[in-house]
Protein backbone atom coordinates (compact mmCIF):
# COMPACT_ATOMS: atom_id res chain seq x y z
CA UNK A 1 0.00 0.00 0.00
CA UNK A 2 1.51 3.49 -1.00
CA UNK A 3 2.00 5.68 1.87
CA UNK A 4 1.81 8.71 -1.06
CA UNK A 5 -0.13 9.04 -4.07
CA UNK A 6 0.77 7.35 -7.40
CA UNK A 7 -0.66 8.44 -10.76
CA UNK A 8 -3.69 6.49 -11.89
CA UNK A 9 -1.65 4.12 -14.66
CA UNK A 10 -0.73 2.99 -10.65
CA UNK A 11 3.07 3.26 -11.48
CA UNK A 12 5.13 6.44 -12.34
CA UNK A 13 7.13 4.24 -14.53
CA UNK A 14 3.98 3.48 -16.32
CA UNK A 15 2.63 6.99 -16.12
CA UNK A 16 5.77 8.26 -18.19
CA UNK A 17 5.53 5.36 -20.46
CA UNK A 18 8.96 3.78 -20.11
CA UNK A 19 8.55 0.54 -20.05
CA UNK A 20 8.68 -1.95 -17.05
CA UNK A 21 11.33 -4.92 -17.94
CA UNK A 22 14.66 -5.30 -16.89
CA UNK A 23 17.62 -2.86 -17.93
CA UNK A 24 20.80 -3.40 -19.80
CA UNK A 25 24.03 -1.10 -18.24
CA UNK A 26 26.01 -1.84 -21.59
CA UNK A 27 25.85 2.00 -22.05
CA UNK A 28 28.19 2.08 -18.76
CA UNK A 29 30.63 -0.57 -19.65
CA UNK A 30 31.21 0.17 -23.55
CA UNK A 31 34.30 1.85 -24.09
CA UNK A 32 32.61 2.17 -27.61
CA UNK A 33 29.19 3.23 -26.53
CA UNK A 34 31.48 5.80 -24.37
CA UNK A 35 33.41 7.34 -27.68
CA UNK A 36 29.64 8.25 -29.32
CA UNK A 37 28.37 9.69 -25.89
CA UNK A 38 31.28 12.43 -25.83
CA UNK A 39 30.05 13.43 -29.55
CA UNK A 40 26.48 12.62 -29.15
CA UNK A 41 26.02 14.17 -25.57
CA UNK A 42 28.47 15.92 -24.43
CA UNK A 43 29.60 17.90 -27.49
CA UNK A 44 25.42 18.59 -28.20
CA UNK A 45 23.85 19.59 -24.55
CA UNK A 46 24.39 22.60 -22.52
CA UNK A 47 26.87 21.98 -19.73
CA UNK A 48 26.80 23.58 -16.47
CA UNK A 49 30.09 24.41 -15.82
CA UNK A 50 29.75 27.29 -12.88
CA UNK A 51 27.68 30.45 -10.96
CA UNK A 52 28.17 33.89 -12.07
CA UNK A 53 29.40 34.32 -8.31
CA UNK A 54 33.18 32.91 -9.93
CA UNK A 55 33.13 35.68 -12.18
CA UNK A 56 32.60 38.63 -9.74
CA UNK A 57 33.75 41.49 -11.71
CA UNK A 58 35.34 42.67 -15.24
CA UNK A 59 37.53 40.34 -16.11
CA UNK A 60 37.46 37.61 -13.77
CA UNK A 61 37.60 34.51 -15.47
CA UNK A 62 37.89 30.18 -15.09
CA UNK A 63 39.02 27.86 -17.28
CA UNK A 64 36.99 24.05 -17.61
CA UNK A 65 38.43 20.94 -18.81
CA UNK A 66 35.71 19.43 -20.39
CA UNK A 67 37.63 15.78 -21.14
CA UNK A 68 34.70 14.45 -22.49
CA UNK A 69 33.72 16.56 -25.07
CA UNK A 70 37.67 16.97 -25.91
CA UNK A 71 38.38 20.49 -24.96
CA UNK A 72 38.91 23.05 -22.48
CA UNK A 73 37.06 26.15 -22.34
CA UNK A 74 37.72 29.77 -21.06
CA UNK A 75 34.24 31.59 -19.43
CA UNK A 76 34.84 35.34 -18.34
CA UNK A 77 33.30 38.40 -17.78
CA UNK A 78 34.31 40.95 -20.37
CA UNK A 79 34.50 44.62 -19.95
CA UNK A 80 30.47 45.06 -20.68
CA UNK A 81 29.42 42.40 -17.57
CA UNK A 82 28.44 40.02 -20.61
CA UNK A 83 29.68 36.33 -19.64
CA UNK A 84 31.46 34.85 -22.57
CA UNK A 85 33.11 31.24 -22.97
CA UNK A 86 36.30 30.44 -25.67
CA UNK A 87 37.81 27.62 -26.92
CA UNK A 88 40.95 27.35 -24.81
CA UNK A 89 43.18 27.89 -27.90
CA UNK A 90 45.79 30.20 -28.81
CA UNK A 91 45.48 30.87 -32.69
CA UNK A 92 48.91 31.26 -33.39
CA UNK A 93 49.66 27.58 -33.06
CA UNK A 94 47.26 25.73 -31.23
CA UNK A 95 48.91 26.20 -27.11
CA UNK A 96 46.64 26.45 -24.65
CA UNK A 97 45.74 30.28 -23.47
CA UNK A 98 45.00 29.47 -20.34
CA UNK A 99 46.85 27.57 -17.72
CA UNK A 100 48.84 27.19 -14.52
CA UNK A 101 51.54 24.88 -13.88
CA UNK A 102 49.63 21.55 -14.96
CA UNK A 103 48.64 22.15 -18.74
CA UNK A 104 45.31 19.67 -17.72
CA UNK A 105 44.29 21.55 -14.25
CA UNK A 106 41.41 23.84 -13.95
CA UNK A 107 42.03 27.17 -12.85
CA UNK A 108 40.59 30.83 -12.07
CA UNK A 109 41.65 34.48 -11.95
CA UNK A 110 41.11 38.20 -12.94
CA UNK A 111 43.05 39.72 -16.32
CA UNK A 112 42.47 42.73 -18.67
CA UNK A 113 43.71 41.10 -21.20
CA UNK A 114 44.52 36.57 -22.10
CA UNK A 115 48.80 36.57 -22.75
CA UNK A 116 49.56 33.07 -24.37
CA UNK A 117 52.58 32.02 -22.44
CA UNK A 118 54.34 30.59 -25.92
CA UNK A 119 54.60 33.77 -27.60
CA UNK A 120 53.07 36.41 -26.41
CA UNK A 121 49.85 36.66 -28.29
CA UNK A 122 47.32 38.54 -26.36
CA UNK A 123 43.31 38.65 -26.57
CA UNK A 124 40.83 41.49 -25.28
CA UNK A 125 38.60 40.07 -22.55
CA UNK A 126 35.95 40.19 -25.81
CA UNK A 127 37.98 37.35 -27.55
CA UNK A 128 39.82 39.85 -30.23
CA UNK A 129 43.32 39.30 -31.09
CA UNK A 130 44.98 42.56 -29.50
CA UNK A 131 48.56 41.64 -29.95
CA UNK A 132 51.60 40.04 -32.31
CA UNK A 133 55.00 39.57 -30.84
CA UNK A 134 57.15 40.67 -33.81
CA UNK A 135 53.89 40.96 -36.02
CA UNK A 136 55.98 42.30 -39.39
CA UNK A 137 57.47 38.82 -39.44
CA UNK A 138 54.26 37.71 -40.41
CA UNK A 139 52.19 37.12 -44.07
CA UNK A 140 49.89 39.89 -44.66
CA UNK A 141 48.41 38.58 -40.74
CA UNK A 142 44.71 40.31 -40.38
CA UNK A 143 44.50 40.49 -36.53
CA UNK A 144 40.42 40.36 -36.89
CA UNK A 145 40.75 37.24 -38.19
CA UNK A 146 42.70 35.54 -35.50
CA UNK A 147 40.52 36.01 -32.44
CA UNK A 148 39.33 33.37 -29.74
CA UNK A 149 37.13 30.80 -31.17
CA UNK A 150 33.83 31.85 -29.35
CA UNK A 151 31.84 28.95 -27.31
CA UNK A 152 27.91 29.61 -26.99
CA UNK A 153 27.70 30.51 -23.11
CA UNK A 154 24.26 31.84 -21.82
CA UNK A 155 23.09 32.26 -17.89
CA UNK A 156 19.84 30.96 -15.78
CA UNK A 157 19.73 31.75 -12.49
CA UNK A 158 22.87 32.84 -12.30
CA UNK A 159 24.28 29.13 -13.81
CA UNK A 160 26.59 29.36 -16.36
CA UNK A 161 26.00 27.06 -19.24
CA UNK A 162 28.38 26.43 -22.80
CA UNK A 163 27.37 24.45 -25.26
CA UNK A 164 29.80 23.33 -27.88
CA UNK A 165 27.18 22.80 -30.60
CA UNK A 166 26.22 26.26 -33.00
CA UNK A 167 22.68 24.26 -33.89
CA UNK A 168 21.42 24.03 -30.12
CA UNK A 169 18.15 25.40 -29.11
CA UNK A 170 18.67 28.44 -26.48
CA UNK A 171 19.36 27.34 -22.48
CA UNK A 172 15.66 28.40 -21.23
CA UNK A 173 14.26 26.41 -24.31
CA UNK A 174 16.36 23.68 -23.23
CA UNK A 175 15.98 23.57 -19.11
CA UNK A 176 12.17 23.44 -20.43
CA UNK A 177 9.48 23.50 -17.24
CA UNK A 178 11.99 23.10 -14.84
CA UNK A 179 14.37 25.56 -15.22
CA UNK A 180 10.88 28.19 -15.87
CA UNK A 181 9.58 26.94 -12.69
CA UNK A 182 13.03 26.77 -10.57
CA UNK A 183 12.94 30.87 -11.74
CA UNK A 184 13.14 33.30 -8.87
CA UNK A 185 14.62 31.07 -6.36
CA UNK A 186 16.95 32.99 -4.49
CA UNK A 187 19.67 31.29 -5.48
CA UNK A 188 21.78 34.57 -5.41
CA UNK A 189 21.70 34.72 -1.48
CA UNK A 190 23.65 31.74 -1.58
CA UNK A 191 27.06 32.15 -1.62
CA UNK A 192 28.78 30.58 1.37
CA UNK A 193 30.35 27.60 -1.04
CA UNK A 194 32.14 24.43 0.20
CA UNK A 195 33.52 22.10 -3.09
CA UNK A 196 34.39 18.75 -2.94
CA UNK A 197 36.08 16.83 -5.70
CA UNK A 198 36.55 13.20 -6.20
CA UNK A 199 37.80 10.52 -8.87
CA UNK A 200 35.14 7.86 -9.02
CA UNK A 201 36.00 4.72 -10.92
CA UNK A 202 32.67 4.34 -12.69
CA UNK A 203 30.89 5.17 -15.55
CA UNK A 204 29.09 8.94 -15.03
CA UNK A 205 25.41 7.45 -15.19
CA UNK A 206 26.05 5.17 -12.66
CA UNK A 207 26.76 7.88 -9.52
CA UNK A 208 23.61 10.28 -11.12
CA UNK A 209 21.88 6.80 -10.44
CA UNK A 210 22.98 6.50 -7.21
CA UNK A 211 21.67 10.12 -6.54
CA UNK A 212 18.27 9.72 -8.78
CA UNK A 213 16.95 7.27 -6.62
CA UNK A 214 16.23 7.54 -2.68
CA UNK A 215 15.76 3.39 -2.22
CA UNK A 216 18.82 2.70 -1.19
CA UNK A 217 18.99 5.58 1.76
CA UNK A 218 17.57 3.58 4.47
CA UNK A 219 19.90 1.09 3.50
CA UNK A 220 23.15 2.01 2.64
CA UNK A 221 23.21 4.66 4.96
CA UNK A 222 21.65 2.74 7.87
CA UNK A 223 24.18 3.22 10.37
CA UNK A 224 24.27 6.89 9.96
CA UNK A 225 20.56 6.85 11.64
CA UNK A 226 20.35 5.79 15.40
CA UNK A 227 19.45 2.33 15.26
CA UNK A 228 15.94 2.54 16.28
CA UNK A 229 15.56 5.27 13.63
CA UNK A 230 17.51 2.87 11.32
CA UNK A 231 15.43 0.38 12.08
CA UNK A 232 11.96 2.01 11.22
CA UNK A 233 13.42 3.81 8.23
CA UNK A 234 13.88 0.13 7.00
CA UNK A 235 10.66 -1.32 7.77
CA UNK A 236 9.36 1.88 5.99
CA UNK A 237 11.31 1.77 2.60
CA UNK A 238 11.60 4.58 0.33
CA UNK A 239 8.62 6.34 -1.61
CA UNK A 240 8.96 9.97 -3.19
CA UNK A 241 6.10 12.14 -3.16
CA UNK A 242 6.67 12.65 -6.79
CA UNK A 243 8.71 12.35 -10.16
CA UNK A 244 8.27 14.20 -12.63
CA UNK A 245 9.90 14.34 -16.39
CA UNK A 246 10.27 16.78 -18.59
CA UNK A 247 12.33 16.05 -21.84
CA UNK A 248 15.41 14.88 -21.18
CA UNK A 249 15.23 15.88 -17.26
CA UNK A 250 14.13 14.68 -14.55
CA UNK A 251 13.47 15.70 -10.93
CA UNK A 252 12.25 13.96 -7.43
CA UNK A 253 10.25 15.46 -4.70
CA UNK A 254 11.23 13.98 -1.26
CA UNK A 255 9.78 13.94 2.24
CA UNK A 256 12.12 15.31 5.02
CA UNK A 257 11.36 15.18 8.50
CA UNK A 258 14.51 15.16 9.74
CA UNK A 259 14.99 19.40 9.95
CA UNK A 260 14.02 19.57 12.49
CA UNK A 261 13.02 15.98 13.71
CA UNK A 262 9.85 15.50 15.29
CA UNK A 263 11.50 13.41 18.03
CA UNK A 264 15.37 14.66 18.86
CA UNK A 265 16.07 10.96 20.49
CA UNK A 266 15.86 10.17 16.34
CA UNK A 267 19.22 12.25 15.61
CA UNK A 268 22.78 11.83 17.09
CA UNK A 269 23.80 13.62 19.98
CA UNK A 270 25.91 16.51 18.07
CA UNK A 271 22.91 17.38 15.36
CA UNK A 272 21.07 17.92 18.73
CA UNK A 273 23.29 20.49 20.14
CA UNK A 274 24.14 22.09 16.69
CA UNK A 275 20.83 21.69 15.39
CA UNK A 276 21.95 20.46 12.00
CA UNK A 277 22.07 17.08 10.09
CA UNK A 278 21.64 15.84 6.33
CA UNK A 279 18.98 17.83 5.84
CA UNK A 280 20.64 21.02 6.68
CA UNK A 281 20.27 23.74 9.63
CA UNK A 282 17.38 23.37 11.26
CA UNK A 283 16.84 26.92 11.82
CA UNK A 284 16.21 28.21 7.88
CA UNK A 285 17.91 32.11 7.49
CA UNK A 286 15.34 34.26 6.14
CA UNK A 287 15.95 34.35 2.20
CA UNK A 288 13.17 36.90 1.40
CA UNK A 289 10.58 35.25 0.03
CA UNK A 290 6.98 33.84 1.08
CA UNK A 291 6.50 31.45 -1.68
CA UNK A 292 8.26 29.00 -3.53
CA UNK A 293 8.55 28.90 -7.25
CA UNK A 294 5.94 26.28 -8.88
CA UNK A 295 8.40 23.93 -9.80
CA UNK A 296 9.51 23.13 -5.81
CA UNK A 297 7.29 20.33 -3.95
CA UNK A 298 5.13 19.87 -6.78
CA UNK A 299 2.79 17.78 -4.95
CA UNK A 300 2.78 20.53 -2.53
CA UNK A 301 3.07 17.82 0.49
CA UNK A 302 3.11 19.52 3.99
CA UNK A 303 6.36 16.89 4.82
CA UNK A 304 7.84 18.26 2.02
CA UNK A 305 12.49 18.10 2.28
CA UNK A 306 13.59 18.91 -0.81
CA UNK A 307 13.50 18.34 -4.55
CA UNK A 308 16.28 17.05 -6.53
CA UNK A 309 16.13 17.86 -10.30
CA UNK A 310 18.95 16.38 -13.01
CA UNK A 311 19.15 18.43 -15.77
CA UNK A 312 20.45 16.86 -18.32
CA UNK A 313 23.19 15.37 -18.90
CA UNK A 314 25.21 15.61 -16.05
CA UNK A 315 24.05 18.35 -13.65
CA UNK A 316 21.92 18.24 -10.68
CA UNK A 317 20.46 20.81 -8.50
CA UNK A 318 18.67 19.71 -5.02
CA UNK A 319 16.50 22.49 -3.36
CA UNK A 320 16.40 21.34 0.21
CA UNK A 321 13.34 22.79 2.35
CA UNK A 322 15.86 25.16 5.35
CA UNK A 323 16.44 27.34 2.47
CA UNK A 324 19.93 26.01 1.14
CA UNK A 325 21.14 24.21 -2.31
CA UNK A 326 23.50 21.52 -3.74
CA UNK A 327 24.56 20.84 -7.07
CA UNK A 328 26.05 17.87 -8.25
CA UNK A 329 28.22 17.62 -11.46
CA UNK A 330 29.68 14.24 -13.74
CA UNK A 331 32.49 14.66 -15.22
CA UNK A 332 33.18 11.61 -17.90
CA UNK A 333 36.90 11.03 -18.36
CA UNK A 334 36.67 7.23 -19.65
CA UNK A 335 34.15 4.94 -20.04
CA UNK A 336 34.52 3.37 -16.54
CA UNK A 337 35.67 7.03 -14.82
CA UNK A 338 34.65 10.54 -14.05
CA UNK A 339 35.39 13.18 -11.52
CA UNK A 340 32.12 14.00 -9.53
CA UNK A 341 31.91 17.30 -7.38
CA UNK A 342 29.68 18.23 -5.27
CA UNK A 343 28.99 21.99 -4.36
CA UNK A 344 26.91 22.91 -0.92
CA UNK A 345 25.53 26.55 -1.16
CA UNK A 346 24.92 28.46 1.85
CA UNK A 347 23.00 31.92 3.16
CA UNK A 348 26.22 33.23 5.18
CA UNK A 349 26.41 32.52 7.97
CA UNK A 350 25.27 35.69 10.48
CA UNK A 351 27.55 34.38 13.22
CA UNK A 352 30.48 31.67 14.58
CA UNK A 353 27.62 29.23 15.55
CA UNK A 354 25.73 29.07 12.38
CA UNK A 355 29.37 28.71 10.83
CA UNK A 356 29.14 24.97 12.65
CA UNK A 357 25.64 24.56 12.01
CA UNK A 358 26.55 24.47 8.35
CA UNK A 359 29.73 22.79 8.77
CA UNK A 360 27.67 19.82 10.28
CA UNK A 361 25.27 19.64 7.13
CA UNK A 362 28.61 19.32 5.10
CA UNK A 363 30.10 16.89 6.84
CA UNK A 364 27.51 14.40 7.22
CA UNK A 365 27.08 15.19 3.51
CA UNK A 366 30.79 14.32 2.47
CA UNK A 367 30.22 10.69 4.74
CA UNK A 368 27.34 10.02 2.64
CA UNK A 369 28.78 10.70 -0.42
CA UNK A 370 32.21 8.29 0.42
CA UNK A 371 29.73 5.72 1.14
CA UNK A 372 28.00 6.46 -2.25
CA UNK A 373 31.03 6.48 -4.56
CA UNK A 374 32.58 3.62 -3.30
CA UNK A 375 29.68 1.54 -3.79
CA UNK A 376 30.19 2.58 -7.27
CA UNK A 377 33.90 0.87 -7.74
CA UNK A 378 32.26 -2.36 -6.39
CA UNK A 379 29.22 -1.98 -8.78
CA UNK A 380 31.17 -1.11 -12.44
CA UNK A 381 33.77 -4.24 -11.85
CA UNK A 382 31.05 -6.31 -11.58
CA UNK A 383 28.90 -4.88 -13.96
CA UNK A 384 31.94 -5.48 -16.85
CA UNK A 385 32.28 -8.87 -15.90
CA UNK A 386 28.89 -9.15 -18.20
CA UNK A 387 28.01 -12.26 -15.95
CA UNK A 388 24.64 -10.70 -15.24
CA UNK A 389 23.07 -8.45 -18.75
CA UNK A 390 19.51 -7.10 -17.45
CA UNK A 391 18.80 -6.27 -14.16
CA UNK A 392 14.93 -4.98 -12.94
CA UNK A 393 14.24 -1.85 -11.69
CA UNK A 394 11.46 -0.79 -9.72
CA UNK A 395 9.14 2.36 -9.76
CA UNK A 396 11.34 4.29 -7.41
CA UNK A 397 13.77 3.92 -9.75
CA UNK A 398 11.83 5.89 -12.81
CA UNK A 399 14.87 8.21 -12.82
CA UNK A 400 17.29 5.85 -13.62
CA UNK A 401 15.45 4.12 -16.50
CA UNK A 402 14.51 7.66 -17.86
CA UNK A 403 18.27 8.43 -17.77
CA UNK A 404 19.56 6.04 -19.93
CA UNK A 405 16.80 5.72 -22.16
CA UNK A 406 17.18 9.34 -22.98
CA UNK A 407 21.31 9.00 -23.30
CA UNK A 408 20.92 6.14 -25.17
CA UNK A 409 18.07 8.05 -27.56
CA UNK A 410 21.16 10.95 -27.80
CA UNK A 411 23.68 8.28 -29.38
CA UNK A 412 21.00 6.44 -31.67
CA UNK A 413 19.78 10.07 -33.33
CA UNK A 414 23.31 11.35 -33.65
CA UNK A 415 24.33 8.13 -35.34
CA UNK A 416 21.30 8.45 -37.56
CA UNK A 417 22.72 11.91 -38.26
CA UNK A 418 26.14 11.52 -39.31
CA UNK A 419 27.23 10.58 -42.42
CA UNK A 420 27.99 6.41 -42.71
CA UNK A 421 31.44 5.95 -41.72
CA UNK A 422 33.49 3.02 -41.26
CA UNK A 423 35.91 5.03 -38.63
CA UNK A 424 34.91 6.82 -35.53
CA UNK A 425 34.66 10.75 -36.83
CA UNK A 426 37.54 12.16 -34.90
CA UNK A 427 40.19 9.50 -35.55
CA UNK A 428 41.13 10.99 -38.78
CA UNK A 429 39.86 14.92 -38.25
CA UNK B 1 50.73 30.50 24.73
CA UNK B 2 46.93 29.71 24.86
CA UNK B 3 45.04 29.76 21.58
CA UNK B 4 41.30 29.50 22.76
CA UNK B 5 39.58 32.52 24.77
CA UNK B 6 39.74 32.06 28.29
CA UNK B 7 36.33 30.43 29.46
CA UNK B 8 37.53 27.47 27.47
CA UNK B 9 40.97 26.65 29.15
CA UNK B 10 39.76 23.25 29.80
CA UNK B 11 40.03 22.46 25.96
CA UNK B 12 44.10 23.57 25.73
CA UNK B 13 45.43 20.27 25.57
CA UNK B 14 43.28 19.98 22.62
CA UNK B 15 44.57 22.95 20.70
CA UNK B 16 46.00 20.83 17.94
CA UNK B 17 42.42 19.97 16.71
CA UNK B 18 42.13 23.90 16.03
CA UNK B 19 42.57 23.30 12.63
CA UNK B 20 41.45 26.03 10.36
CA UNK B 21 40.63 23.70 6.66
CA UNK B 22 38.26 20.31 6.76
CA UNK B 23 40.41 18.68 4.53
CA UNK B 24 43.23 18.83 7.51
CA UNK B 25 40.81 17.96 10.26
CA UNK B 26 39.82 14.85 8.43
CA UNK B 27 43.47 13.99 7.80
CA UNK B 28 43.96 14.29 11.57
CA UNK B 29 40.31 12.14 12.21
CA UNK B 30 41.70 9.16 9.89
CA UNK B 31 45.62 9.37 11.27
CA UNK B 32 44.17 9.30 14.81
CA UNK B 33 43.04 6.12 16.80
CA UNK B 34 39.60 5.55 18.13
CA UNK B 35 41.09 6.26 21.76
CA UNK B 36 42.15 9.67 20.96
CA UNK B 37 39.10 10.58 18.94
CA UNK B 38 37.03 9.52 22.27
CA UNK B 39 39.13 11.27 24.16
CA UNK B 40 38.82 14.39 22.11
CA UNK B 41 34.74 13.80 21.59
CA UNK B 42 34.58 13.39 25.23
CA UNK B 43 36.02 16.58 26.46
CA UNK B 44 34.54 19.27 23.23
CA UNK B 45 31.68 17.77 23.27
CA UNK B 46 30.50 18.62 26.98
CA UNK B 47 31.51 22.52 25.92
CA UNK B 48 30.02 22.23 22.82
CA UNK B 49 26.47 23.78 24.45
CA UNK B 50 28.33 26.60 26.11
CA UNK B 51 31.01 26.83 23.14
CA UNK B 52 28.43 27.61 20.68
CA UNK B 53 26.44 29.89 22.90
CA UNK B 54 29.98 31.77 23.32
CA UNK B 55 30.72 31.87 19.23
CA UNK B 56 27.01 32.75 18.66
CA UNK B 57 28.35 36.70 19.54
CA UNK B 58 30.26 37.07 16.91
CA UNK B 59 30.16 38.08 13.41
CA UNK B 60 31.86 36.20 11.19
CA UNK B 61 33.29 38.47 9.39
CA UNK B 62 34.75 39.57 12.67
CA UNK B 63 36.24 37.41 14.42
CA UNK B 64 39.35 37.37 17.35
CA UNK B 65 41.28 35.03 16.65
CA UNK B 66 41.05 33.20 19.88
CA UNK B 67 37.32 32.54 18.75
CA UNK B 68 38.80 31.18 15.72
CA UNK B 69 40.47 28.84 17.17
CA UNK B 70 38.05 27.62 18.92
CA UNK B 71 35.67 27.58 16.21
CA UNK B 72 38.07 25.63 14.31
CA UNK B 73 38.49 23.22 17.16
CA UNK B 74 34.80 22.61 17.56
CA UNK B 75 34.65 22.02 13.55
CA UNK B 76 36.80 19.33 14.19
CA UNK B 77 34.60 18.10 16.83
CA UNK B 78 32.08 17.91 14.32
CA UNK B 79 34.35 15.50 11.45
CA UNK B 80 34.85 13.20 14.80
CA UNK B 81 31.57 13.00 16.24
CA UNK B 82 31.39 10.65 13.02
CA UNK B 83 33.32 7.89 13.78
CA UNK B 84 32.29 8.14 17.57
CA UNK B 85 28.70 9.05 17.73
CA UNK B 86 28.13 6.14 14.56
CA UNK B 87 31.22 4.25 12.55
CA UNK B 88 33.10 3.25 15.79
CA UNK B 89 36.24 3.48 13.21
CA UNK B 90 38.01 6.48 12.25
CA UNK B 91 37.27 5.61 8.39
CA UNK B 92 33.42 5.51 6.47
CA UNK B 93 33.00 1.91 6.53
CA UNK B 94 33.18 0.49 2.94
CA UNK B 95 34.47 3.97 1.95
CA UNK B 96 38.07 1.83 0.66
CA UNK B 97 40.56 3.60 -0.94
CA UNK B 98 37.83 6.58 -2.17
CA UNK B 99 38.33 10.03 -1.01
CA UNK B 100 36.37 12.97 -1.24
CA UNK B 101 38.15 16.27 -0.78
CA UNK B 102 37.06 19.95 0.04
CA UNK B 103 38.87 21.79 -3.11
CA UNK B 104 36.55 25.06 -2.21
CA UNK B 105 35.90 26.05 1.77
CA UNK B 106 35.03 29.24 3.17
CA UNK B 107 37.94 31.57 4.55
CA UNK B 108 37.01 30.16 8.07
Amino acid sequence: MPHFTKPPEGSWTEHYGLGTGPISYEDSISPDHYELERDAIFRRTWLNVGRVEQLPRKGSYFTRELDAARTSVVVVRDSDDEVRAFYNICRHRGNKLVWNDYPGEETSGVCRQFTCKYHGWRYGLDGELTFVQQEPEFFELDKSDYGLVPVRAEVWEGFVFVNLDADAVPLREFLGEFGEGLAGYPFQEMTQVHRYRAEVRSNWKLFIDAFAEFYHAPVLHAKQSVSDESRKLQEYGFEALAYQIDGPHGMVSSWGGMAPPKDLNMVKPIERVLRSGLFGPWDPPDVGIDELPPALNPARNPAWGLDSFLFFPNFMLLVWKPNWYLTYHYWPTSYHTHIFEGTVYFVPPRNARERIAQELAVVTFKEYALQDGNTLEATQAMLESRVVTEFPLNDQEVLLRHLHKVARSYVEDFLKQRPASPVPVHAVS
Amino acid sequence: MPVLPAEFADLEPFADWAIPTERARYAKRLSSTMEQLQTFYDAAFARLESGASYLERFEMGNLPEDAKHLLWLFCSLVTVSFPVEVWHQPRVPDSGASAFDAVVEPAT
